[in-house]
């Protein structure tokens, strides 16, 4: 009596091209990120300047998907699971832009620092962090693309890992430059940089949410676990 | 799905089903219906809540509109249909071949998919439900035939030619007509069979509105085949199939997650 399919296949076209968009977005982000991190790892300029040339890609794939998503919308008046699926596709995309950004944004100040570099032991915290970040990404996308709310939940508890490594490349980089003036400059890009990896979590956390809406109709709390306090409240109970 | 036992709890559940008992208007209990030996209903069990409005939706020869007919009896009017069960007003069982069908159906009113204007003039078409039931004097009635065309939200636009034939009226108009008819004799329950579907997107937003409207002071049932139509209007909405009652909640659980999967095949248009 029933099937998967829509008795108007034109609507499941649209379905299946937005998803499609969506994969590739998430590809390209996944991509972006493990390259801006190799980048600064190795302070490879060229590598950076690859990673920045992505980015306009992934915004032009954002506007696709949001396009069509609302033009579906408008067409076709979607209920229960479509409607959510057509949502979930437009916060997906939305956050994978921002990811975009804030791998773009890394790559950038690689390009900066580069030729500036004074104690690379400084990046080893900072890469953990970005490849816990890069994990958190690439399950969460496979979540969505499974459709595993267990996995998004998974994730969505994990985010806590990133947030407490936060606080620990804080407090090595704040060492360093108490240490020597000199290293003033590059360590506060690292700081930014490992700001957008935190952030790029987030990110992460939010398709998390995401996902589990769109599985289970229902959202998650809106309370989420944090690992440890921020930087700047520990630093300043230190100080003390 | 089988990974539930690690799902995280929802923020906040759906609140509980279940109304307050001085809260149901109408209680369909263990109803079956038979058209000869077809059975059309099977064993119907729902409640419809005072002053809200329930929308049936479901495929054609569902038994939808079989169910909104039996509500006030109005197969009564055809050999060889027969209902089991219980269908209670108040408490009191509509149908029990006792209880008086005029006034059952004073209580519980219709308006049908087709307008079904009298052919006499506007105002006869309200006053004579009226007369069927009340004996008023002149200046009376016309108090009444006013407060159901406003009620209706007609008045503005007939208030100068109560005395043009109902038929000369536009089919959004005839429509409102009849809800006016409906409401003149002061139900309790309003039946919407169809109500929209044979009028353009303007009618039915004005229809909509008023239902919106009246259901501050009744208790509304609407069958409808526009889902967009029963998200719309309704608070709560009945799924059904092939005679059976599927799935029965508020209409916004019904549109978004509803937990059966011929619901959800139904409202995404993957049925069939």
């Amino acid at each position: 009596m029933t099937t998967d399919q829509h008795t108007v296949k034109a609507y499941d076209e649209e379905l299946h091209f937005i998803g499609s968009r969506l994969a590739e977005m998430g590809g390209i982000a996944e991509k972006m990120l493990y390259d801006a991190i190799d980048a600064l790892s190795r302070l490879d300029a060229d590598l950076a300047r690859r990673t920045i040339e992505r980015d306009p890609k992934l915004d032009a794939l954002q506007r696709e998907i949001e396009e069509k998503a609302v033009l579906t919308i408008a067409r076709r008046q979607p209920m229960a699971v479509d409607l959510r699926e057509l949502v979930a596709a437009i916060h997906i995309a939305s956050d994978l832009e921002r990811v975009g950004d804030l791998c773009k944004n890394i790559a950038k100040r690689t390009t900066k620092i580069s030729g500036d570099m004074r104690v690379p032991r400084t990046l080893v915290g900072l890469k953990h962090m970005a490849d816990i970040a890069a994990i958190q990404l690439k399950n969460v996308l496979d979540a969505y693309a499974q459709k595993n709310v267990a996995a998004a939940d998974e994730v969505w508890r994990r985010d806590a890992d990133v947030d407490a490594l936060e606080d620990s490349v804080f407090r090595d980089l704040l060492t360093f430059m108490m240490e020597d003036p000199r290293n003033i400059s590059f360590c506060t890009h690292l700081l930014f940089c490992s700001k957008n990896i935190e952030r790029i979590g987030d990110h992460a956390t939010n398709i998390a949410e995401t996902v589990h809406y769109l599985v289970t109709g229902e959202p998650l709390p809106v309370e989420r676990p944090k690992g440890g306090s921020s930087g700047l409240e520990s630093q300043a109970a230190a100080a003390k | 799905m089988s990974e539930s036992a690690t799902v995280l709890k929802p923020v906040e559940s759906q609140p509980a089903n279940r109304p307050s008992p001085s809260d149901i208007k109408l209680s369909v209990r263990n109803l079956n219906f038979y058209y000869g030996t077809t059975k059309a209903l099977k064993n119907i069990n729902l409640e419809l809540e005072t002053n809200k409005v329930t929308a049936f939706i479901g495929p054609s020869g569902c038994g939808k509109s079989t169910l909104l007919r039996i509500l006030n009896r109005m197969y009564d009017l055809y050999p060889n249909q027969r209902a089991e069960g219980e269908v209670l007003l108040d408490g009191q069982n509509v149908l029990d071949p006792k209880l008086d069908i005029n006034l059952l159906r004073a209580r519980v009113g219709m308006v049908f998919q087709k307008p079904t204007p009298f052919p006499m003039t506007i105002y006869d078409n309200i006053a004579f439900g009226i007369r069927l039931y009340e004996k008023l004097p002149k200046s009376e009635m016309d108090g009444r035939v006013e407060t159901a065309l406003r009620g209706a939200a007609l008045w503005e636009e007939v208030k100068n030619k109560l005395n043009a034939s109902g038929l000369s009226l536009s089919g959004g108009q005839q429509q409102r007509l009849c809800i006016a008819r409906t409401v003149a004799i002061r139900p309790e329950v309003i039946l919407f069979d169809e109500p929209c579907s044979a009028l353009d997107p303007i009618s039915t937003a004005k229809i909509e509105e008023l239902i919106d409207e009246l259901k501050t002071r009744y208790t509304i049932a609407i069958v409808t085949h526009n889902m967009q139509q029963a998200a719309r209007c309704s608070d709560k909405t009945a799924f059904m199939y092939l005679g059976d009652l599927i799935e029965f909640d508020q209409t916004s659980k019904i549109f978004m997650s509803p937990e059966q999967k011929q619901t959800q095949d139904y409202i995404t248009g993957r049925f069939g």
